[in-house]
C-alpha cells in the first residue's frame, strides 16, 4: 500500500526521466537549490564562527548601542528573507511551467483535491 | 513569597480561567474535527485540503515551541546576545526544508518520512530504522515540552512542590492525546492554527509595549538593559554564554550546525507537507512560515533584552531560585508591562500571556504525539509487522493506540526528567534529526547510487551516536547541572553531539552504500526523479 503504482509504466517513466524536457528541469531545479544551499551554510558558518572567534569585530559600535554582532544577526535574517522570496519568484518561473507541462504530456492527474475515495 | 507567586495565587482564578478557555475551545475544534475524519489521509494528513496559508499558521504553531517562547527570551533576558544566535539558527534552517526538502516530499511520499526513505529501497529494514528514528526524535521533543509544561504552570499559578508538577505534565499528556485520537491531522492543524495566532499577538503586544517604554528607540532599549545586567557593553556580544573556553566555543559551534540542519528531519515539521494538496502549496506553506516565525523571531529579541532591562536577573531569582533557568522571563515581562506585581493589569498580562505559553506547549505537544503515532502505524505496523496486509480502518485504530502507548511513555519519562532543561532536550532532538533523518533524506532524494544499507545504515549510526554522546556528555553526568550531578561518566565534553554525529550519518550512509553489493534500482530512482520533480503521481 505504499508508493502506489504511478499512472504510466516504469519504462514510461525512464522514458521522461531521459527526456530533454525533463533533464531541463532537473537542471534547473539543482542549478539554484545546491549552490544556493552551500552559499547560505557557509554564510550562516561565517557568522558562527566570527561569534566564536572574532569578538573585538563582533563588539564594534556601529551606531548607540547596535554593533556588528546584532547587524550581521539581522543581516542574516534578512537574507534568508530575500533567498526565500528569490527561489519563490524562480520557482513559478523556470520549475513549476515544466513540471506542469510534464505532468500533462504524460496524462496523469496531479492529485485530486481530496482523498476521501482513496 | 515571591512578587509573581503572590499576584499568582491572589489572581490564579483568572489564569485558570484563561487555561479553561483555551482548553474547551481547542476540545470544541477537536471533536468538530474528528466528526469529519473519515479516510486514513484524513487521520494522518487532514484530507490534504489545507491552504498555503493555514498550513503556515500551522507549520509556525508546531514550530514555535516553549523552547523558542519562553526559552529563548529567557536566555536572552540572562546571557544577553548569545540567545540570539537559537533565533538564527532556527530561522536559517527553513531554507533547507524550503529549497531541497518540501516539495519532493510532498510529491513522492503518502503520510510519513518514511515513504520518501523506503520509495526505492527494502521496505521493512528502511521502515523500521526511520520509524524508531521518528518516534526518537519526538519523545525527546516531547520530553522537552512536557518539563517545560510542569515546571512553568507550578510557577504561574504559584503551586509550589512535585506534586503540582506531576498534575500538570498528567493533564498535559492526557491533553494532547485526546486531541490526536479524537481529531486526528485536521483537528491538531487547527490548534495549531489558533495556537500560531493567540501566541504572535501575544508576543506582538509585549514588543509593543516593550519598545514604547522606550520611545520605539532599539538602542536605548539596549543600552537599558546591558546596564541593568550589569555586564555593560558585553551583554550586547556574543561569548558570554559560549565564550569562555574553547571546549564552549566548540558546543556553540555544535549547537549551530545541528539548529540549521535539523529543522528539516523533524518527523512533526516533514509530515505537515502531506496536509496540503500540491507542492506548490507546499512551497506557499513554507514562505508564510518563514515570514511568520522570522518576525516572531525578532520580537524575542524585544522581549529578552526587555526582560533584562525591566526584570533582571534578580526578577527571575526571586521566582525561580539560585539558578534561574529564565523561562520565567515572558511571563514577568508580561507582569511588569501591565503595571506590575500587585496590579491588576499586571496580573491581567500574567494570566494572558501564561495562557498562551500553555497553548505554545499544549499544540506543539500534540503534533509530536501525531507524528510518532503516525509512523509507528503507518511505517511499523503496517508495513513492517503487518507486511502491508491491513486494512486502512486497522492502521488508523493502531495510530490511536499508538498515540495513547506515547503519550504514556513520555508522560512517564517526563516525570523524572524535570530536572533537565527545556533548551537542551530541544537542541538534542535537533541534533538526532540532523544526525539520522536528514543525511539520509538527502541521499535518498539526490544521490542515484544509494541503497538500502546506505539508508540503514546512516539511520541507525547518526541515531546510535548522538544518543551515545549525549548518554556520556555533561548532559547526564559530570558537573552540578546534569541530570545525575552525583555522578561522573562522562567522557565527551561538549553537550552538544552534532559536531560529531552529523558527520557520522552522511558517512555511514556513504560507506555503506558502496561496502554493500547491493545494486540500486534505476528504474525506481527514475521514477523517484520523475515524481519528485514533477509531482506526477502524487497522492
Amino acid at each position: 500500500m505504499d508508493s502506489p503504482p504511478i499512472t504510466t509504466t516504469a519504462t514510461e517513466v525512464q522514458l521522461i526521466d531521459d527526456s530533454e524536457e525533463f533533464r531541463t528541469l532537473r537542471r534547473s531545479f539543482r542549478s539554484f537549490a545546491f549552490p544556493v544551499t552551500i552559499g547560505f551554510v557557509l554564510w550562516y558558518l561565517l557568522y558562527v564562527l566570527l561569534s566564536c572567534y572574532a569578538p573585538g569585530l563582533m563588539g564594534t559600535k556601529v551606531v548607540g548601542n547596535i554593533n556588528v554582532a546584532l547587524v550581521l544577526g539581522l543581516l542574516q535574517f534578512a537574507t534568508t528573507f530575500v533567498i526565500a522570496a528569490w527561489y519563490a519568484r524562480y520557482a513559478d518561473r523556470r520549475i513549476d511551467p515544466p513540471a506542469a507541462a510534464i505532468r500533462e504530456a504524460h496524462g496523469a492527474v496531479v492529485h485530486a483535491p481530496r482523498e476521501s475515495a482513496e | 513569597m515571591t512578587p509573581l507567586a503572590s499576584s499568582a495565587t491572589e489572581h490564579r482564578g483568572l489564569i485558570m480561567s484563561l487555561f479553561g478557555l483555551f482548553v474547551v475551545a481547542t476540545l470544541v475544534i477537536t471533536v468538530w474535527a474528528g466528526r469529519q475524519n473519515r479516510s486514513a489521509a484524513d487521520f494522518y494528513a487532514g484530507g490534504r485540503g489545507f491552504t498555503g496559508f493555514q498550513n503556515g499558521l500551522a507549520i509556525s504553531g508546531d514550530y514555535m515551541s516553549a523552547a523558542s517562547f519562553l526559552g529563548i527570551a529567557g536566555i536572552i533576558a540572562l546571557t544577553g546576545y548569545d540567545g540570539f544566535l537559537y533565533s538564527i539558527g532556527f530561522l536559517v534552517a527553513w531554507l533547507v526544508a524550503l529549497l531541497l526538502i518540501a516539495e519532493p516530499l510532498r510529491n513522492s511520499g503518502r503520510f510519513t518520512m518514511a515513504d520518501v526513505l523506503a520509495f526505492r529501497m527494502r521496505q521493512r529494514p528502511v521502515r523500521t530504522a526511520a520509524g524508531i528514528s521518528t518516534i526518537v526524535v519526538s519523545i525527546f521533543y516531547l520530553l522537552a515540552q512536557m518539563v517545560g509544561a510542569g515546571a512553568l504552570v507550578a510557577l504561574l499559578l504559584g503551586v509550589t512542590g512535585e506534586g503540582a508538577k506531576r498534575w500538570t505534565i498528567l493533564a498535559v499528556g492526557a491533553l494532547m492525546i485526546i486531541y490526536v485520537v479524537i481529531g486526528g491531522m485536521k483537528g491538531t492543524t487547527w490548534v495549531q492554527i489558533v495556537k500560531a495566532v493567540l501566541l504572535i499577538a501575544g508576543a506582538a503586544l509585549m514588543t509593543v509595549l516593550v519598545l514604547a517604554k522606550y520611545h520605539f528607540n532599539p538602542s536605548e532599549l539596549l543600552g537599558a538593559a546591558a546596564s541593568a545586567s550589569g555586564k555593560g557593553a558585553a551583554f550586547l556580544e556574543p561569548g558570554l554564554k559560549y565564550g569562555a573556553t574553547d571546549t564552549s566555543k566548540l558546543d556553540f559551534i555544535s549547537l549551530g550546525i545541528a539548529l540549521v540542519l535539523g529543522t528539516a528531519g523533524l518527523p512533526h515539521i516533514l509530515v505537515r507537507f502531506y496536509t496540503v494538496p500540491t507542492a506548490k502549496t507546499a512551497r506557499k506553506s513554507v514562505l508564510w512560515a518563514i515570514g511568520i516565525i522570522g518576525v516572531f523571531y525578532l520580537m524575542t529579541l524585544a522581549l529578552g533584552f526587555g526582560a533584562a532591562a525591566l526584570v533582571g536577573r534578580s526578577g527571575m531569582v526571586a521566582v525561580e531560585g539560585k539558578t534561574p533557568s529564565g523561562n520565567t522571563a515572558a511571563p514577568l515581562l508580561a507582569e511588569q508591562l501591565g503595571g506590575g506585581a500587585g496590579t491588576t493589569g499586571g496580573a491581567i498580562m500574567l494570566a494572558v500571556i501564561s495562557a498562551v505559553a500553555f497553548a505554545t506547549i499544549l499544540a506543539v505537544v500534540a503534533g509530536l504525539t501525531l507524528a510518532s503515532s503516525a509512523s509507528f502505524a503507518h511505517d511499523l505496523y503496517a508495513n513492517v509487522i503487518r507486511r502491508g496486509k491491513v486494512s486502512e480502518k486497522e492502521e488508523v485504530r493502531s495510530a490511536k493506540w499508538a498515540a495513547v502507548g506515547i503519550g504514556a511513555v513520555s508522560i512517564v519519562l517526563s516525570l523524572y526528567a524535570g530536572k533537565l532543561s527545556t533548551a537542551a532536550l530541544v537542541a538534542l532532538a535537533f541534533a538526532v534529526a540532523a544526525s539520522a533523518n536528514l543525511p539520509t533524506l538527502l541521499y535518498s532524494l539526490f544521490w542515484k547510487r544509494f541503497t538500502t544499507a546506505g539508508a540503514v545504515s546512516s539511520v541507525y549510526a547518526g541515531l546510535i551516536s548522538s544518543v551515545v554522546l549525549v548518554v556520556f556528555s555533561p548532559v547526564l553526568s559530570g558537573s552540578a547541572k546534569s541530570l545525575f550531578p552525583d555522578a561522573d561518566f562522562h567522557w565527551f565534553p561538549l553537550e552538544n553531539p552534532g559536531l560529531v554525529s552529523i558527520p557520522i550519518g552522511f558517512l555511514a550512509g556513504w560507506l555503506g552504500t558502496l561496502l554493500s553489493k547491493e545494486r540500486p534500482d534505476p528504474a525506481k530512482y527514475a521514477e523517484l526523479e520523475v515524481r519528485s520533480l514533477t509531482g506526477l503521481g502524487a497522492h
